[in-house]
């Protein structure tokens, strides 16, 4: 199958794109920078220009869309240029190009007003709920993807949570530099479950699910390990393996979440261009449950994780023994 | 569930009838009929409109035809909308019953007459009306609050329509000598009554906040909707006046007639109970399940006076209606049985034998020495003695009677004399905890509490009900306080000057006893035994464990202290609080073996460890006394392979044996320490397939049949099969003469766990081995459903505690079922202080011993101590552990568990 994957300079995009090619595709990335993806054809451009896009779609037969722009801070109109208006735009050129299959690659945040989640599975995607510009803006694609689901070009969103491994600069850098410089708090007692996606499953969930649009298409799916972690300990480990010192201080969580919206006011109305210390979305992430019912995920993709979390967490420290975190 | 938005709109007399609005109903069970009336009230000729839910067009147009109908009368100030549930269960195609609702006239959406119906009126009233409909086939009634009573006076008119009667809390009689609740006193006062029942819609508000959980909005408004305006509300208020206070009242002939009539009603009958009922509590049931004593008695512990709302009683009512005829009440005349051996017949036998004046039950004293003793001739004695007194203040074959004496002498004579007399002996224990003990009590209604002062302190303080005899005499000024009538000393006083009658040689299939389960998972729970059911246990006790007339045992453990006498053994009551096993001392029990030169000791594994605790403290003599006990019982919750070494240790002559049982069934298995040792290292070794993966509770005793039902992956047992095969988890079924007669005014319960037929439930899980050994997991509701996996508690759990850092550990579910995280909550060596999160070092480890056995651990959680149950001090509570768990891995804050 010819397939296009979009946002393949990315820690998952770029496992994606490497496990299409494994699997004998043939395989175009889509981005503004190289992916570096041996045996894959990068087309270099964004899904904000139309021009690009054309170029991109043409003559693929299956889509996976990964290109969005993920950050906690930043102006609302560029996350919807991005977000929204570039899968918009993507879809419409990809129907008329004739392409059959699109994975709309999205996030279990879509669906998440700030409550725990414990066991449930995909709920409809809420851009009215959904918290900061990130969330909300990929709730709003997500249903507009999957408004395009029709016979002969069919759609799916696929939701993975929390999307870890070696390289990953979203999470696991993330925590390191802010554990490094003591500014990682542990909110409430650190107890919340969370469930995680090591890169490799989510990659392969990603493209199962292409294989698998018969059962799939016009519908979300929640991927996860299915292994939930109490936040301080995943936290503890992650800094184990990047041979950091885990966090220790404690802050109760309703008092992190205010702080966090005024910290993220004040950072954009800054226009201060690093991410803010505590955001709420980052509060809300660290301070409530969230993990989910993979049973349905699994039987419909016929799917399972290969990579457990030990076996990933392993694979961290292996990363980082090889080339140290920078100390803080 | 029907939508709301049918449009269905109907103008009536100028009633908005609007069934599109009643959540639950279908518009099209609502019709109008006009009634004749000949009811004394109306002058002749006078029609009424009726407004009435009924299936019957609905049941015909699918061409179902009904098994029968049901003819549900609601209370005030509800209206048909009370038993919407029923209708559509009635409409059910698996089981087409043809569910009539009526509206009772000037209620709901009858026609307001401008009359004062009476209760003769409200009775003649309903049969106008079924005569209208033409109801000539089998119908059971079912009524609630004061439509009860309506029903039940149709039910007596109409004997050659009546198939069965079924009733929610209501009432037929003011119990003598008590008063009428609190709650309808004020409503009827005169200067509360128009206001509050016709003026304001106070008494339809007061009504609807009885509900336990609260009403949804809608449904509230729906009971309100028929209802508003006080032009309305007249039949409300009118109800409330005809309620029948004194003899005066022109409706109490009415009412007493259909009281009486009861009594010659024999068609099947089931009551369905919310006990949580300021108006029609647990005595108005007991006073309508002596006038029917046949019938099938549900208590849903929890729910209130609307318990229609409370509860889902369509799903117990039909299933009552498909299985009744075939189960048979207790308290039914049996026959005559020559080979039956009364609980009682070893005392009488040993008084009247060659050894009748050597000791057979004993007291040890806190100095060592025995404190007080009876021969078996002076035991008999004090039992035909008391026997007759009691006999002579009233009570009687069926009269309940509550004991709340510590096990002893006093408890011993007490209880053979109520059983004599076919008296039905309530045991519930301190155990339960004060709120469980007084929800206990007030459940099974005793006629009688006989108890020591602060058992009948607490009888005052939590008014339950019974009347009062105290074990000593008490002086006159205490004695009035507690309103204590008599002592069990005057009554044997009393009786042994009365010649009195021969001992009542029972039915042994008449009830003998109730007593109460832990209540670890829920409330606690009557179990009834019969005569010949305690007997049973009697002789498999003797049986399994060869204790016969002339073994001497110490009584330590307080279900198998009543056991001595039966069993014709010399038993004595150590010195130690009995109602807390933790305060027998090492010291104490040597002191009670040497008394009676004792060869078996009866003792608890909360009692046993502090034996060996305080076992340092044992003098040469004291060690020399222990050295004779040849055989050690503990029974009450698993007792640790390291303590049993411990105990071995203290008595090392002894076989020491930890049968496994529970309230309904004990016991159900032996084991001795060697057998658990066998099982253990066969378990390691992998030896024997099955053996493993939970406490082994060796093979059944004497009479004792055991299987399973598997699990399925949501944690239930739903199958029927009874299977023994090793390796297969299940829920672990018993079979046994000694099993329970029945759970106590729980019929629903008591049918689950029979099933299949001549098999109790056990609640546990667990499974075989090859050897036939049975091996404990847990207890079903404690099942954890993991994604994939069903995961039983007791087996991992154990691998955990194997950790030096570790001393207890539980093993709980968190989040939906099939798809739950398991959490592992563990006390730790030495504890935490705070609860929360365990460290990441002790969570890898823990993390790794679960896996070890298969078990993948979400999270661990350390807690300062795990919350134990009053009885044992031992059954962790699970449920709140769970429900903890669930909050602080939501992200919540730990607190306390």
């Amino acid at each position: 199958m010819r397939v296009l994957v979009t946002g393949a300079s990315g820690l998952l995009g770029s496992e994606v794109a490497r496990t299409l090619v494994r699997q004998g595709h043939e395989v175009t990335t889509f981005q503004r920078r190289p992916s570096g993806v041996d045996g894959a054809l990068d087309i270099l451009g964004s899904v904000t220009d139309d021009d690009d896009v054309r170029r991109a779609v043409d003559g693929a037969e299956g889509i996976i869309h990964l290109a969005a722009k993920v950050s906690f801070a930043g102006k609302a109109v560029d996350f919807q240029n991005v977000n929204v208006e570039g899968t918009r735009r993507l879809l419409e050129r990809a129907r008329a190009a004739g392409v059959q299959d699109t994975v709309f690659v999205s996030s279990p945040s879509v669906a998440n007003s700030g409550s725990a989640i414990a066991g449930l599975g995909a709920e409809p995607a809420d851009p009215q709920r959904a918290h900061g510009n990130y969330s909300r803006t990929k709730a709003e694609a997500e249903l507009l993807a999957l408004g395009f689901d029709a016979p002969g070009f069919r759609v799916a969103a696929i939701r993975p949570h929390i999307v870890w491994g070696p390289g990953d600069t979203q999470l696991v850098e993330r925590v390191l530099a802010r554990a490094g410089h003591n500014r990682l708090p542990l909110l409430d007692a650190g107890a919340a479950l969370i469930d995680t996606t090591y890169v490799d499953n989510a990659a392969s969930a990603i493209v199962a699910a292409l294989h698998r649009m018969d059962h799939v298409h016009a519908r979300s799916l929640v991927v996860t390990n299915g292994e939930p972690r109490p936040i301080g300990e995943l936290l503890a480990d992650i800094c184990t393996a990047g041979g950091v010192q885990a966090p220790s201080w404690k802050v109760p969580g309703a008092v992190a979440r205010t702080a966090g919206v005024v910290v993220e006011k004040l950072w954009t109305w800054a226009k201060r261009s690093e991410e803010p210390p505590m955001t709420r979305f980052l509060a809300e992430q660290l301070s409530t449950a969230h993990w989910f019912d993979q049973r349905e995920t699994r039987r419909l993709l016929d799917w399972a994780p290969v990579v457990s979390l030990d076996e990933g967490l392993a694979r961290l420290s292996d990363h980082y023994a090889r080339t140290p975190y920078p100390k803080g | 569930m029907y939508g709301r938005r049918f449009g269905l709109e109907r103008r009536d007399g100028g009633d908005r009838l609007v069934a599109s609005s009643w959540p639950g109903v279908d518009p099209e069970w609502s019709r109008t009929i006009r009634v004749k009336s000949t009811s004394a009230v109306d002058s002749p000729g006078t029609t009424h409109r009726w407004h009435i839910l009924d299936n019957g067009a609905q049941l015909a147009r699918r061409g179902l035809t009904p098994a029968g109908t049901l003819l549900c009368v609601h209370g005030n100030p509800t209206w048909s909308y009370l038993w919407r549930t029923l209708v559509a269960a009635g409409s059910d195609p698996v089981h087409p019953w043809r569910v009539i609702a009526v509206d009772q006239l000037d209620m709901g959406y009858s026609e307001r007459t401008g009359t004062f119906r009476r209760l003769q009126d409200r009775v003649n009233d309903l049969g106008d009306l079924s005569d209208a409909l033409g109801l000539d086939g089998p119908v059971t009634t079912v009524g609630h609050d004061w439509g009860g009573v309506i029903s039940l006076g149709w039910a007596l008119a109409h004997p050659k329509q009546l198939a069965g009667v079924v009733l929610t809390n209501t009432a037929v009689n003011q119990p003598s000598g008590s008063s009428l609740p609190p709650a309808l006193q004020l409503a009827l006062h005169p200067a509360v009554h128009q206001w509050g029942t016709t003026t304001s819609d106070a008494f339809l508000r007061v009504t609807h906040s009885l509900a336990h959980p609260p009403l949804p909005t809608d449904v509230r408004r729906a009971y309100m909707a028929p209802y508003r305006g006080a032009l309305r509300r007249s039949g409300v208020g009118n109800f409330v006046a005809d309620i029948p206070v004194d003899e005066a009242h022109p409706s109490f002939s009415a009412l007493q007639e259909i009281a009486q009539g009861l009594r010659s009603l024999s068609v099947p009958a089931l009551m369905l109970w919310g006990p949580r009922d300021p108006i029609f509590s647990d005595r108005y049931l007991k006073d309508l399940v002596e006038r029917m004593p046949h019938a099938d008695v549900h208590r849903f512990e929890g729910a209130g006076h609307l318990v229609a709302e409370d509860r889902d009683i369509a799903s117990p009512l039909f299933h009552w209606l498909s299985s009744r005829g075939g189960v048979a009440g207790t308290g039914s005349a049996g026959e005559d049985d020559p080979d039956f051996r009364p609980f009682w017949d070893s005392v009488e036998v040993l008084a009247g034998g060659t050894g009748s004046g050597e000791t057979a039950v004993a007291e040890m004293g806190p100095d060592g020495k025995v404190s007080r003793s009876m021969s078996w001739q002076q035991l008999h004695r004090n039992i035909l003695d008391l026997e007759n007194g009691l006999r002579e203040a009233g009570v009687a074959r069926g009269t309940r009677v509550s004991l709340m004496v510590p096990p002893g002498v006093d408890l011993t004579v007490t209880l053979y004399a109520c059983l004599r007399l076919g008296a039905v002996v309530v045991v519930a224990d301190a155990g339960l905890g004060t709120k469980g003990l007084s929800r206990a009590v007030k459940g099974a209604t005793p006629d009688f509490i006989i108890g020591i002062d602060k058992a009948l302190a607490a009888a005052s303080l939590f008014a339950w009900p019974g009347r009062r005899i105290s074990v000593r005499d008490l002086p006159a000024g205490r004695r009035r306080m507690l309103r204590v009538e008599t002592s069990l000393d005057a009554l044997a006083r009393k009786g042994g000057d009365s010649t009195g009658k021969p001992a009542d040689h029972s039915d042994p299939d008449a009830p003998a006893a109730v007593l109460f389960t832990s209540g670890s998972t829920g409330p606690a729970k009557g179990v009834l035994y019969t005569h010949r059911q305690l007997t049973a246990m009697r002789d498999t006790v003797a049986g399994t464990f060869g204790i016969r007339a002339g073994s001497r045992l110490v009584a330590g453990f307080a279900p198998f202290a009543l056991l001595g006498p039966a069993l014709g053994a010399v038993s004595v009551t150590p010195d130690m609080d009995v109602t807390a096993p933790g305060t027998l001392t090492a010291r104490a029990l040597a002191d009670a073996v040497a008394a009676i030169a004792a060869t078996v000791v009866f003792a608890a594994p909360a009692a046993l460890r502090n034996v060996v605790a305080t076992a340092d403290a044992l003098d040469g003599s004291g060690r020399e006394a222990l050295n004779n006990v040849s055989m050690l019982l503990s029974a009450g919750a698993p007792v640790p392979e390291p303590l049993l070494a411990r105990v071995q240790e203290v008595l090392p002559q002894a076989s020491l044996h930890t049968p496994y049982g529970m309230t309904e069934a004990l016991p159900v298995t032996d084991i001795s320490f060697e057998q658990i040792q066998e099982a253990a290292a066969e378990a390691a070794a992998g030896s024997v397939p099955g053996a493993g993966n939970g406490v082994c509770v060796g093979t059944p005793v004497h009479g004792a049949r055991l299987a399973v039902i598997p699990l399925d992956a949501e944690g239930r047992a739903p199958g029927s099969s009874p299977v023994t095969t090793p390796g297969v988890t299940g829920e672990i079924l018993v079979s046994a003469p000694h099993v329970k007669e029945s759970y106590d005014r729980l019929w629903l319960t008591q049918q689950q766990s029979v099933n299949p037929a001549g098999w109790h439930r056990t609640g546990d899980v667990g499974h075989f081995d090859a050897a036939g050994r049975l091996w404990v997991e847990g207890r079903l509701p404690h099942v954890v459903t993991a994604p994939a996996t069903v995961v039983t508690p007791v087996g991992v759990e154990q691998a955990i505690e194997r950790l030096d850092s570790v001393r207890l550990a539980a093993v709980v579910g968190v989040g939906p079922v099939g798809t739950q995280a398991v959490a592992a909550v563990v006390e730790t060596v030495p504890p935490v202080r705070k609860a929360g999160p365990a460290t990441q070092q002790l969570a890898g480890s823990v993390r790794r011993a679960a896996r070890a056995v298969s078990v993948d651990v979400s999270a661990v959680l350390a807690v300062p101590a795990q919350p134990t149950d009053i009885r044992h001090n031992a059954k962790i509570d699970r449920t709140r552990l769970a429900r903890w768990a669930t909050r602080v891995l939501a992200g919540g804050r730990p607190g306390k568990p």
